[in-house]
């Protein structure tokens, strides 16, 4: 079960290139194990390190720089998260210690994966994102208002679908709200198999 | 029999009349509960998602609906065992094997005849069928829209979510209507339909979308070629991409394993028949494309947006790290760029017509000797298929490896891979920066493409060879 978000203050870490891929957040030869932990070495490791494969970092990559490292909200750029829909990229920068990303757009899958696992994906277009990675200090969300500011003067609203919300703010399990629903699906499905029968496949396939 | 326009308004779209169809309930806030037919897990996050599932008590509502297969990073050469060159890569294999048993669902394992790529297999299999729900923890799920699916990408904690449930909580997405008219010129593919559309709208361009690919250039595709045109709607950040079903849908489907047999066929292509947005329907966003304005398509930067024509070069407002990665200037023809590597396979381009294209093109002629070249078949069945039609010894004599069937060298785990920093024009379609390899610049392109510029070396346009 997620980690419930509510408030946030934290000071962002600029990583605004466009259609940053989940093969850059962790790449597969990181995906070391079955589990879902341990895999913050793996953490944006092309980028990260001065070798493919090694673990020297490179002092020019933004999460080596020694001002972010408290940093738990990234601002990127659009199409955030796209390709590949391992979620092993949403739970390593959890594990690293990161609970939401700005972005003007990110990719479906990768949205769906950070709320899942309490990340929020804040949609905010690139001139706001701008704003907030030149003024380089902390910024607070509030995900009960949906805004993100800087100070009084400058924030920004966001969208979110009302369920997202509820889920991130609540640290609710997705599989347990639905699992009350139990009736309602017993209930479609006794009437699909009547319309669908093909649908249902038995052990004589 | 599926009344797939019940509730809904006329006229409604073939988008609509999936997702109605499987709406089990409002959510409070706006979202639905929504059915899912089909879930197909794969080796890499399998045994993640089963065990965690387990862990937490809660087990599979309807295993009989629920498939897995290794393909991930199974190896590929010769002789193969449980062994991968992928290091700790068998320990996903024999924990998914072991996950899929407990749980009692249907594993096509290393060497069963029926493995291959999930998107491959799916099809072939029948499982994937007209009007139903389809979800597996790759993006490229969408390749399986091709057969009237709502088919699509999902991570590990959806994929529990569906096995656990047999639904998903989702929001509906917007609309759109890709229309491909007119014909496609000669040695022009679903492959450059597709890169046409994302270098064209951008890689963002399908966001927030559901993507109905329509017109005459795509009722004129056969169901492979239409396969290869849905797997990038992912790369359009689509949530999935389809093409309404039709004679061509039924005529692949019928006798397939875990297709409808008997009476339940014929109520099947009844109701399946009806579902095509109907005329007059208005989409969110609407494309038009003229197919036969397309010409081979291949990318030069680090993402599916950044391709153009074969003919063209590197766009004037390139992005500088792109171009340090893949060794290019502003301005450069692609054409005539030399090749280190040449790679067919891959869920978007390893099924039979795709090698029957790439082997007549091949026949009879050797590929630069300079040229590393690997083909791997989509399915064992594929494999064994065009092994009986001598396209096996077409690929080899040509100097192609052949391989066992997989994802293979479409990513790289840890294990095989291109040489570093290498060239590589791939029939696969990510371009990310070391995505087959550390330092590996790959150009996507067709199979055709990719024959073209194995034989000469260089990137190369096919139509030269036509």
């Amino acid at each position: 079960m997620a980690k419930p978000l509510t408030t946030l203050t934290s000071l962002p870490m600029p990583l605004i290139r466009d259609n940053i891929d989940t093969d850059q957040i962790i790449p597969s030869r990181e995906m070391k194990s079955t589990g879902k932990t341990g895999l913050t070495d793996g953490l944006f490791a092309g980028w990260r390190y001065t070798e493919i494969g090694g673990r020297k970092a490179d002092l020019d990559f933004v999460l080596n720089d020694p001002h972010y490292t408290d940093s738990q909200i990234i601002l990127g750029g659009t199409n955030f998260g796209c390709g590949s829909s391992r979620e092993h990229a949403v739970w390593a920068l959890v594990e690293y210690g990161f609970r939401a990303i700005i972005a003007p757009s990110f990719a479906p899958i990768f949205a769906s994966n950070c709320v899942r696992n309490g990340i929020l994906p804040a949609i905010i277009d690139a001139d706001a994102i701008a704003i907030m990675e030149k003024a380089d200090s902390p910024i607070t969300i509030d995900l009960s208002t949906q805004k993100i500011g800087i100070d009084e003067d400058q924030s920004w609203t966001f969208p979110i679908d009302e369920e997202a919300k509820a889920m991130l703010i609540e640290g609710l399990d997705a599989i347990d709200l639905s699992l009350k629903m139990a009736d309602d699906i017993a209930t479609w499905q006794e009437a699909d198999r009547a319309q669908r029968p093909w649908i249902y496949l038995g052990a004589n396939q | 029999m599926r009344k797939w326009g019940l509730f809904l308004p006329e006229p409604s779209s073939l988008f609509d009349k999936l997702w109605n169809s499987h709406v089990v309930t409002a959510l409070p806030g706006g979202g639905a509960l929504v059915a899912i037919d089909r879930v197909f897990l794969h080796e890499r996050t399998g045994a993640s998602a089963l065990n965690s599932l387990a862990q937490a008590g809660r087990p599979v509502a309807d295993p009989a609906r629920v498939f897995a297969v290794t393909d991930h990073i199974v190896d590929t050469r010769p002789g193969r065992t449980d062994k991968t060159l992928m290091p700790g890569g068998q320990a996903f294999i024999t924990e998914t094997r072991a996950a899929a048993n407990a749980a009692g669902i249907t594993l096509f394992d290393v060497n069963d005849p029926d493995q291959g790529i999930v998107h491959v297999i799916s099809p072939e299999l029948g499982i994937v069928l007209p009007g139903c729900t389809l979800v597996a923890p790759d993006s490229h799920t969408c390749t399986q829209g091709a057969f009237g699916a709502l088919a699509w990408g999902i991570g590990s904690s959806e994929a529990e979510h569906a096995m656990a449930t047999g639904t998903l909580r989702l929001n509906k997405p917007k609309s759109m209507r890709v229309c491909f008219f007119g014909t496609l010129a000669k040695g022009v593919t679903p492959k450059d339909m597709i890169m046409t559309v994302i270098a064209r709208h951008g890689a963002a361009g399908g966001k927030g979308h559901a993507v109905e690919f329509a017109g005459e250039a795509v009722s004129a595709l056969d169901m492979e070629g239409r396969m290869t045109l849905c797997n990038m709607a992912t790369e359009f950040s689509a949530m999935s991409g389809f093409i309404a079903p039709d004679a061509k849908t039924f005529e692949y489907l019928e006798g397939r394993r875990y297709a409808p047999k008997g009476s339940d066929w014929d109520q099947a292509v009844e109701s399946w028949t009806q579902l095509a947005s109907d005329t007059g329907t208005a989409f969110d966003t609407e494309i038009k494309i003229d197919a036969g304005g397309i010409t081979p398509m291949v990318s030069w930067g680090t993402s599916p947006e950044n391709s153009v024509g074969i003919s063209g070069a590197v766009p004037d407002d390139a992005g500088k790290r792109a171009l340090e990665y893949m060794a290019l200037d502003k301005g450069q023809r692609l054409a005539g760029t030399s090749i280190d590597a040449a790679f067919i396979g891959s869920c978007t381009n390893s099924r039979l017509s795709d090698l029957r294209r790439a082997s007549a093109l091949l026949k009879g002629k050797k590929i630069a000797s300079h040229v590393k070249a690997i083909c791997v078949p989509g399915s064992s069945r594929v494999k064994r298929e065009a092994e009986a039609e001598g396209i096996d010894a077409i690929f080899r004599e040509a100097g192609f490896e052949w391989r066992e069937s997989g994802c293979s060298m479409c990513f790289y785990a840890g294990g095989e891979s291109f040489d570093a920093g290498s060239r590589v024009v791939s029939t696969t379609n990510r371009n990310f920066e070391s995505r087959q390899g550390p330092g590996v610049k790959t150009h996507i392109a067709s199979p055709e493409t990719v024959v073209a510029s194995a034989l000469a070396g260089v990137i190369a346009d096919v139509r030269e060879l036509l």
